[in-house]
């Protein structure tokens, strides 16, 4: 591992998160949850009542 | 878990990858069930488009219900989505010569997946009180069985789908590869990042709806219904965009030996899908109730238009690693000459080009045009939806997954293909086809002609309909007559491809097929000096650049359709 | 080296993009922001979006509305069914049922006025499609959505259910017929 380790100090970040399937995962279930249901489902929630 | 042993890999004598054998009987039974599929949803597309056809108006309108809502469900859900799990066994163990992970829970998964279209596909089309389109949108019921079927399915496909990300893991932990994942297993890991949100919706929306179904939960809420249902709707049609790119990179690869223009590009892209691509589900709710502006153009923006940015990039690398390696072969005058001088009769590659060109413009446009939030005032609901994605499903996704299975065929199932004329004609003809079919029901949708709908001539109504333009009929005929067409091109690739297995001479292990099976990539130094002056994909430059002034022009054109009808705010 | 295999150089990031590559990735940027501008350039501009206003309702309370409307202002009545054709005053409220399987009641507006159209169903989720003059919009049980529609062309208008709902969809209809100022439509 350690020297595994010392050759992936080199690899830029964006590298990094590219070669990572879990923090890929992270950013793929996490955007859509946000921005997509969570947000509308609030925008549904609080619609008025009809008077 | 033990590692696996040498005896169960095979190798493959053509292209020498590395065959896990647990993992090729899965691949083969999950590409075999969804060919299954795609025959019996063919079929039914077939009764649904002689139906719409005025002058033919083949079925009664409660069968014409039935079999629209088979038609949907089996081609848009389970044929891709067994074709996706193949892919994505393929993409990990194969292509990283890795043992696949739990390959007894692959199974079961499976399993799980037959059990549950059976199930869905008993409810529609023997008990026949499912009608419910695909949607099954709420306080619409279905028979219990209908969502119990579906469920299994989705449960099945996302144990699949972490199967994926453990053979993953594996492949890094034993060191079967070095450095990054190759771009096609990246395309594939997108795929199955998209199909995790995508599958996990659809439990979240589908398990109450059963219930709600067995009369434990009183109500749910038809807005909050529709909003969760489409991240499982929309998406699932996002898992296809992401795994046919990777089967266009991979077929680059198998018939050139292209390699990535850049690796940064395509990957960035990617990401660029994983991020954002599912958040257009919002597309399917910009004329619903309640939902703000802001919503609705963020969403249906993926964000600014990050994942169409990423489609176009990939429109350009995918057909510009194909020039830079054929020109690198020597087809290096003038614009075209590599192109020219593809191998047009090998239906991987003509099956893959036409579903690249077909995706862009026949799919991609039209999706940017009726996902602007006020244009899809105009479209929503319409014949245009279905004229769109049969653009980029079946244009985009089918052909290229019926590209793939060509190549498939003697590496995978280890037979000689039959029948190799007809093979070289089917993808123009479904092609063909299937442009028809999307082109005259986006010109209907376009002039007003309702989706889901039996009868537009509006006979049986009891104080006469609507009459539609004559423009919108024939449109309506010239589907039909589309339909048949695209019908004979897949008749004719199931005819080849089960043909094939049952009866295509059998190739040994050690065998060889005879031909190339993946082409050898140009030597690194004869990229050297290709193309003219500083570009070297000059041609795939012209061709995205004509693509663009018809996508601008089209997209206008719809904005000044908009601007014609009633004052709405 | 293909893109069937791990990138041919450990770290890919710090490779050069290739021109041709480079201008196309311009393009797409600069484009994906002018697509990305049009939508809320039209809420300025524009004549034809859709509000967000909407309430949550029940049928019984949606029909109430509806009622009270119908026997204000109706004119006369149409069809094999004697649909009331309901005439309101510029600017007012009305009300739109979609049900099992019809539109109503029907309506008379005048070419040029506003009218705040509120749209639900009573049953099932139902599609609102105006023909020839070709809006659609979603319409669910339990959301009372609101739309201030301005008609800009004469004549009869056809309400077609462009979302599956049941047997007899395909049958259900409805009717505005839009009149010039001051006529009567007859």
């Amino acid at each position: 591992m350690a020297d595994q380790g010392d050759d992936d100090r080199d690899v830029p970040v964006m590298q990094r998160i590219l070669d990572n399937p879990f923090i890929l995962l992270f950013i793929g279930i996490l955007i859509p949850t946000m921005t997509y249901i969570i947000w509308g489902i609030m925008e549904l929630i609080s619609i008025p009542i009809a008077d | 878990m033990s590692s696996a042993t040498a005896s169960d890999f095979r190798t493959c004598p053509d292209t020498g990858l590395k065959f896990h054998r647990p993992a090729e009987a899965l691949i083969k039974a999950n590409a075999v069930a969804a060919v299954v599929f795609l025959l019996v949803g063919g079929v039914l597309g077939l009764l649904v488009g002689l139906t719409r056809w005025p002058e033919v108006h083949l079925l009664e309108a409660d069968a014409f219900y039935q079999v629209l809502t088979a038609h949907g469900i089996n081609v848009l859900i389970f044929w891709m989505i067994f074709f996706e799990m193949a892919v994505l066994q393929f993409c990990s163990s194969t292509l990283l010569g890795c043992r696949i992970a739990t390959p007894r829970l692959g199974w079961a998964s499976w399993g799980l997946m037959v059990i549950g279209a059976l199930l869905n596909n008993y409810a529609v089309l023997w008990k026949g009180n499912s009608s419910v389109m695909m949607t099954s949108y709420v306080p619409i019921p279905a028979d219990t069985w209908f969502y119990v079927g579906l469920i299994l399915f989705a449960v099945g496909a996302l144990i699949n789908c972490f199967i994926f990300l453990a053979t993953l893991v594996i492949a890094k932990s034993e060191r079967t590869y070095e450095g990054s994942l190759p771009l096609v297993t990246f395309g594939a890991l997108t795929a199955a990042i998209i199909a995790i949100f995508t599958i996990a919706s659809g439990a979240v929306i589908l398990i109450p709806t059963l219930l709600w179904n067995l009369g434990f939960v009183s109500h749910i809420d038809a807005g909050v219904y529709r909003l969760i249902w489409w991240a499982f709707g929309h998406s699932s049609q996002q898992i296809n965009v992401a795994a046919h790119v990777a089967v266009w990179y991979a077929i680059a690869a198998i018939v050139f030996g292209a390699k990535p223009l850049s690796e940064k590009v395509s990957r960035f892209a990617f990401l660029m899908y994983i991020a954002v691509l599912q958040i257009a589900s919002a597309h399917h709710l910009l004329v619903d109730p309640g939902l703000s502006s802001e919503w609705k153009i963020f969403n249906t923006s993926y964000a600014m238009y990050l994942a169409v940015m990423a489609s176009m990039v990939h429109g350009l690398t995918v057909p510009g690693s194909i020039e830079a390696a054929q020109r690198a072969k020597g087809f290096n005058s003038g614009l075209f000459e590599w192109l020219r001088k593809a191998p047009w009769g090998n239906p991987v590659f003509s099956g893959m080009f036409l579903s690249l060109v077909g995706f862009g413009v026949l799919g991609g446009i039209t999706g940017v045009v009726m996902g602007a939030e006020q244009i899809n005032l105009i479209v929503h609901n319409t014949l245009y939806v279905p004229g769109h994605f049969h653009g980029t499903v079946v244009v985009g996704s089918t052909l290229a997954f019926m590209a793939l299975t060509y190549w498939l065929v003697p590496i995978l199932f280890r037979r000689e293909l039959i029948l190799p004329r007809l093979a070289s004609w089917q993808p123009y003809l479904f092609g063909l086809g299937m442009t028809g079919v999307a082109l005259f029901l986006m010109g209907a949708g376009t002039l007003g002609v309702p989706r889901r709908h039996w009868d537009i001539l509006f006979s049986s109504a009891p104080g006469g309909g609507y009459e539609f333009s004559a423009a919108a009929l024939t449109m309506m005929s010239l589907n039909g007559m589309s339909v048949v067409l695209a019908c004979l091109g897949g008749a004719a690739f199931i005819l080849i491809v089960v043909g094939s297995l049952l009866f295509g001479r059998k190739l040994d292990e050690e065998e060889k097929v005879g031909r190339e099976m993946i082409a050898t990539p140009p030597a690194e130094a004869s990229y050297a000096g290709i193309g003219s002056g500083s570009i070297t994909i000059p041609g795939t430059l012209v061709m995205v650049f004509v693509f663009f002034a018809a996508f601008a022009l089209y997209y206008f054109i719809n904005w000044k359709y908009l601007a014609e009808t009633w004052g709405i705010s | 080296m293909t893109s069937l295999a791990p990138p041919s150089k450990k770290i890919w990031w710090k490779e050069p993009i290739e021109k041709g590559e480079l201008i196309w990735i311009a393009v797409v940027v600069v484009w994906g922001i002018i697509l990305t501008l049009m939508m809320p350039f039209w809420h300025i501009y524009g004549e034809q979006n859709l509000s967000s206003e909407a309430y949550k309702t029940t049928a019984e309370a949606f029909q109430a509305k509806t009622m009270a409307v119908v026997e204000e202002y109706t004119v006369r009545t149409e069809g094999p069914f004697n649909k009331p054709v309901v005439k309101p005053p510029a600017g007012a409220d009305i009300y739109l049922i979609g049900r099992l399987w019809d539109w109503w009641p029907a309506y008379e507006l005048e070419k040029g006025q506003s009218y705040r159209l509120h749209i639900s169903s009573t049953d099932w989720q139902h599609g609102f499609s105006l023909q020839p003059a070709n809006i659609n919009v979603q319409v669910l049980p339990g959301y009372d959505m609101v739309m201030t529609v301005t008609p800009n062309r004469t004549g009869e208008h056809t309400i077609v259910c462009n979302e599956y709902c049941g047997i007899g969809h395909h049958n259900m209809l409805g009717t505005i017929h839009v009149v010039e100022g001051g006529a009567s439509g007859e």
